[in-house]
């Protein structure tokens, strides 16, 4: 019952953001009040209904109700709790409804905190955010319905695959999607903005926040996705530059440069068309990212169900959005008059830089994922486009940008001062040609890349920390006088330099893993010792273990250092008897920022030995901390005044109270 | 230096960005992209050493050879020809004999396959695309069954 509940609560989401599509901006275009007053209840009732719908289809997973299909076809009564949660939207058709359901979670939230827009501005965007949503409701009810029941109800489920039975499965998704569909948000502020002809400085005030939000989200979500893929898959790797991966990256990689030219749109009043576009291709990118991973063109543990139909309906969601949304910005871009001017050398020209490289950067990895999708379709020829294609394209490109962070924070608005700048900076130019030498010198000359892109890691470090060095001025007024004044800075100086930090550490832990992981492929027999890493590892036996929905084989190792044991450590092949399907199960173990990484393969033919892979990965839980900097510095950032969503309703409150006075 | 100078020099630096930025993306794509061939096309056309390729098919049954230490060889198949591949390291949970296998490295000399990289599948029911498509391509898929015609049933006589 509670299914046909869910059901019907989906259908009722439709029409309500059908019309919701409609009448706001009608609204708007007639100065009607109470018909732009309509997208606020909808935007809180679609949320409330898909809410609803969600839950219902939670609680058919709990109950392990099998004769709805798509429980049936996912999850097993045998599951773990947390697994048949999650298992929700570890499928295809539950994760469109997660999709949908954070969609409609972020329109209630601009109609609820977006109570000091502009009535018209507002309207403009709630309607455009129930398009997306009208286009993605209609998707899951005609193509991929997860309500279907199945008759008769089979006794038992057929499980979910095994590789998503993890807590990262009830993390990542749900951060990626805040991510991915919080753009949403700046892409229908700039349809809206379009669709009004008028864009001021205010409007990426009320922009920023939202956006900075989606790339916190984001942020963590790929940095989960990563982590959970380097002990997962039990391949060692964190990165793989899979389609799958690129499809969330090239997101990120915008969404970074809309965050950047909203701060010269919001202070100088320029590049905003410029702007505008970003948010367009930035959500743009996302929707890319859905239609790659959603419609089964790309083989992956991402692509749960291949039906071409899906492919179809999503292509055609997005040709309608990018298209629409471009040939409107084609339409009225010239209609937005364009704002202050800047020397080349200042704090804009810098972020200009930010954005030309980040969007070139994003063009790559573009062209990285579809290139091969595109020449299947035209000549039927298979290529595959790997991590060497990356390091000779992606790579050069990031060099210069990271080199320019440090000086970015530096430089005046208008007009700004290199000279000064480098000055400012010559304790992190020393710190990083130090690092460089030593490098070398330890390396005995055999790492130059390394050295060098562990001298540019030094450089973000300290060059991302001398702003707000500079701005207390410690030098001049003391220890504490300087404390007081870093109190007294904005926080978003602090969000910057937080972030900048963190990418110099996800810097550092990418070159050190990439360059001085050692891995040893080797045959052990109970008792035997290898080394990695200047630790010794001892094999001690295989062991046979029962879990919830699967059977193991345990290798137990015993980890020493000089002769003492730090402890012990376990690998496992494990066989879920649902589904018949072995995986590995790696064994980390993580000393400071270092981690030894074991996977156990085959049994030799012979018995008793077992082939074990060995990593030792020094500095490698830098990179995902890194982006857990970011992310902080992000939050810092969302905390300043400025951008505090209720902010603007304070001083309006005040006035009103002093005109009260007056009164 | 004037105005216009000034944003010449600009708009200058931003097309070199670009310019350098293709450049790299067609050398790039040249030399470090891998093809995908069947046995048959490895065969017939012989590759020229050092190429990259991504050899894809069935791991033909009873081939499987796993020599005392890490190193394993096997023949990959497409029911036509098969090719001799030798991998060192650790195969995928999912590799068995008679399933699909995509295997990408290099061709050695004698026409024995140097894989780097063999490819996990991420279920059980999963072939790779690129050879469900090559086998659909020449015939050799059985359509009833979503299965590969031949090998199956040479698996099944083991």
């Amino acid at each position: 019952m509670i299914v046909e509940l869910g059901h019907y609560a989906l259908i009722l989401a439709l029409a309500a953001s059908l019309i919701q599509s409609v009448v706001p901006a009608l609204g708007a275009r007639r100065g009607d009040a109470r018909m732009m007053e309509v997208g606020q209840a909808s935007s809180l009732g679609v949320f409330l209904l898909l809410g609803f719908a969600f839950s219902a289809l939670t609680v058919a997973y709990v109950n392990s109700d099998f004769s709805v299909l798509n429980v049936y076809q996912n999850s097993h009564s045998a599951k773990p709790m947390l697994f048949k949660i999650s298992g929700v939207w570890g499928n295809h058709e539950g994760s469109m409804l997660l999709w949908v359901l954070i969609l409609a979670l972020f329109g209630a939230l601009v109609a609820s905190f977006g109570r000091d827009l502009p009535p018209t501005l507002r309207a403009n965007v709630l309607s455009v955010q129930a398009w997306i949503l009208t286009a993605f409701l209609a998707f899951i009810l005609f193509t991929s319905n997860p309500f279907t029941r199945l008759f008769p109800a089979p006794f038992e489920g057929e499980d979910l695959n095994p590789i998503l039975q993890d807590v990262g499965l009830a993390i990542h998704p749900p951060l990626l999607y805040l991510g991915y569909v919080g753009f949403s948000i700046a892409f229908s502020f700039a349809v809206a903005a379009l669709m009004d002809g008028k864009i001021d400085a205010a409007w990426a005030r009320w922009v920023r926040p939202w956006t900075l939000a989606a790339w916190i989200f984001l942020t963590l979500g790929i940095s989960m996705g990563s982590y959970w893929a380097y002990y997962e898959l039990g391949w060692g790797g964190w990165w793989f530059w899979d389609p799958v991966e690129n499809a969330s990256f090239m997101p990120w990689l915008s969404g970074t440069a809309l965050l950047h030219s909203a701060v010269v749109m919001e202070k100088r009043s320029a590049l905003k068309v410029w702007t505008i576009l970003l948010a367009i291709l930035t959500f743009s990118l996302s929707l890319l990212g859905t239609f790659l991973v959603r419609s089964g063109v790309l083989t992956s543990v991402h692509a749960f169900a291949t039906d071409p139909s899906r492919g179809i309906f999503i292509l055609m969601i997005l040709c309608v959005f990018i298209g629409g949304s471009l040939a409107l910005f084609a339409f009225r871009a010239s209609t937005l008059e364009s704002g202050g001017l800047f020397q080349p050398i200042s704090r804009e020209g810098a972020l200009v830089l930010n954005n030309l490289f980040l969007t070139t950067a994003t063009a790559t990895v573009l062209v990285g994922t579809l290139y091969p999708l595109l020449l299947e379709m035209l000549t039927g020829e298979k290529i595959s486009v790997g991590e060497p294609f990356f390091n000779l394209t992606f790579a050069p490109l990031m060099v210069p940008l990271l080199l320019a962070v440090p000086f970015g924070p530096l430089l005046a608005w208008k007009r700004g001062d290199i000279a000064g700048a480098t000055q400012r900076l010559y304790w992190a130019i020393g710190a990083a040609l130090l690092t460089v030498i030593i490098a070398l010198a330890l390396t005995q000359g055999t790492e130059v890349l390394a050295s060098l892109g562990l001298g540019l890691g030094i450089w973000l470090l300290i060059g991302s920390l001398v702003d707000l060095v500079e701005r207390a001025n410690f030098r001049k007024v003391g220890l504490s006088t300087g404390f007081a004044r870093l109190k007294g800075l904005p926080r978003s100086a602090f969000g910057t330099a937080l972030a900048h930090f963190g990418l110099g550490v996800t810097v550092v832990g990418i070159v050190c893993v990439s360059a001085f992981q050692t891995e040893v492929v080797t045959t052990m027999a109970p008792g035997d010792v290898r080394g990695a890493g200047g630790y010794e590892i001892r094999f001690d036996g295989m062991s046979e273990r029962d879990g919830p929905n699967y059977t193991e084989e345990v290798g137990n190792f015993t980890v020493m250092e000089n002769g003492t044991t730090l402890g012990t450590m376990e690998s496992a092949r494990r066989l879920y008897t649902a589904r018949q399907m072995p995986t590995t199960e790696a064994g980390i173990r993580t000393h400071w920022f270092s981690q030894l990484y074991l996977s156990l393969g085959d049994s030799t033919a012979n018995g008793g030995a077992t082939v074990v892979r060995i990593w030792y990965k020094p500095f490698v839980t830098l990179i995902w901390i890194g982006t857990i900097f970011m992310a902080i510095g992000g939050v810092v950032s969302l905390a300043d005044r400025r951008l505090r969503v209720g902010a603007p309703a304070a001083r309006k409150s005040r006035l009103a109270g002093a005109a009260g006075a007056r009164g | 230096m004037t105005r216009k100078g000034k944003r010449l020099l600009s708009i200058g630096g931003m097309v070199s960005v670009v310019a350098v930025a293709a450049a790299l993306v067609l050398t790039a794509m040249s030399d470090s992209v891998a093809y995908f061939n069947s046995p048959t096309d490895i065969v017939e056309k012989t590759p020229a050493p050092g190429q990259r390729i991504r050899l894809g098919g069935m791991v033909e049954t009873g081939s499987v050879v796993r020599d005392q230490g890490e190193t394993v060889t096997f023949r990959v198949t497409d029911t036509i020809q098969s090719v001799p591949v030798t991998y060192t390291g650790i195969l995928p949970d999912l590799f068995r004999e008679g399933q699909g296998v995509v295997a990408e490295g290099t061709l050695g000399p004698d026409h024995l396959f140097l894989a780097d990289t063999v490819l996990a599948k991420h279920d059980e029911n999963y072939m790779p695309k690129e050879v469900v498509d090559d086998l659909k391509a020449r015939g050799l898929w059985d359509h009833d069954n979503s299965r590969p015609k031949a090998a199956d049933e040479k698996g099944a006589g083991v």
